[in-house]
């Protein structure tokens, strides 16, 4: 990465951290252009990965350590997310949604992601653990709504 | 720090009403299987959810109501979803899981199915 992270923060694994985070998430991306429904969906993806950390890199424990680093991209616009842990490390080619046909509860989190975001990349931790960039770039309406709104901003 | 979610409950004829407030994520959707549990035990003919009060919920929200839909199914019972707010639908519309619900828009609709 060839900048530091705009924020940074280290959070413990405990699942009633995943709302403050989710709301840092949703101003962050309103204050970079998304629209209601790319919020929603980009929220819902973060929400996603770390409750994966959570559930399968620290078995529920809630008191192991998450790093999680946000920048905002500005050519082309969007958010970049790493999320790291010291948690169980798994082969990232076996990361994968499971198959919608096949309904039952649980399994959604990689599809969500995988689904929400331009890009999902897993890979082990050097030391141990996960790491996990996600990137999502502004939709073309998105651009066309942010760009206008720049413009009437500027006028005198 | 404790965050109860507040699931209120009602009858009306032969359905029972379920209505869950807040957000239901990795954190909350426990409370809310245990809620869904203890009504179904007691074999009501419907079981409405009422989401108006919810404004998030992540996959893990999700599983709790296809379990749900799952046993409803299996013991014969009616169980609808209503109210739906923009940020659960697309939640359930990224799982492609909505197809699977009986929905109404409102409560009165969902009482006449």
């Amino acid at each position: 990465m060839e900048r530091e992270p705009e924020i940074s923060i280290r959070l413990f694994s405990d699942p009633q951290l995943l709302a403050p985070v989710r709301a840092l998430m949703d101003t962050l991306a309103k204050s970079v252009g998304f629209g209601e429904k790319s919020r929603g969906l980009l929220t819902l993806a973060l929400d996603e990965a770390l409750a994966n950390v959570i559930r399968h890199g620290y078995k529920e424990r809630t008191d192991e350590m998450i790093w999680l680093n946000l920048w905002r991209l500005r050519d082309p616009v969007g958010i970049r997310i790493v999320l790291e842990d010291l948690g169980r490390s798994v082969d990232p080619a076996m990361i994968k949604g499971r198959e919608l046909d096949d309904v039952r509860p649980g399994g959604l989190g990689v599809h969500i992601i995988r689904e929400t975001m331009n890009e999902s990349r897993w890979e082990n931790r050097p030391g141990g653990g996960m790491r996990l960039t996600l990137t999502k770039l502004l939709s073309p309406e998105e651009r066309q709504d942010s760009s206008t709104s720049q413009s009437e901003n500027t006028r005198p | 720090m404790t965050h109860e979610l507040l699931i209120a409950q009602t009858v009306t004829g032969d359905a029972i009403v379920l209505r869950p407030g807040g957000d239901i994520d990795m954190a909350r959707a426990p409370s809310v299987r245990k809620a869904v549990a203890e009504v179904m035990r007691t074999r009501p003919q419907k079981l409405i959810i009422d989401l108006s009060s919810v404004s998030y919920m992540d996959s893990s929200g999700i599983a709790t109501l296809v379990e749900a839909l799952q046993h409803a199914m299996r013991n014969k019972m009616k169980f609808v979803l209503v109210g739906i707010t923009p940020r659960v639908k697309s939640a359930f519309e990224i799982s492609r899981l909505l197809g699977l619900f009986t929905s109404a828009p409102t409560l009165e609709d969902a009482l006449r199915l």
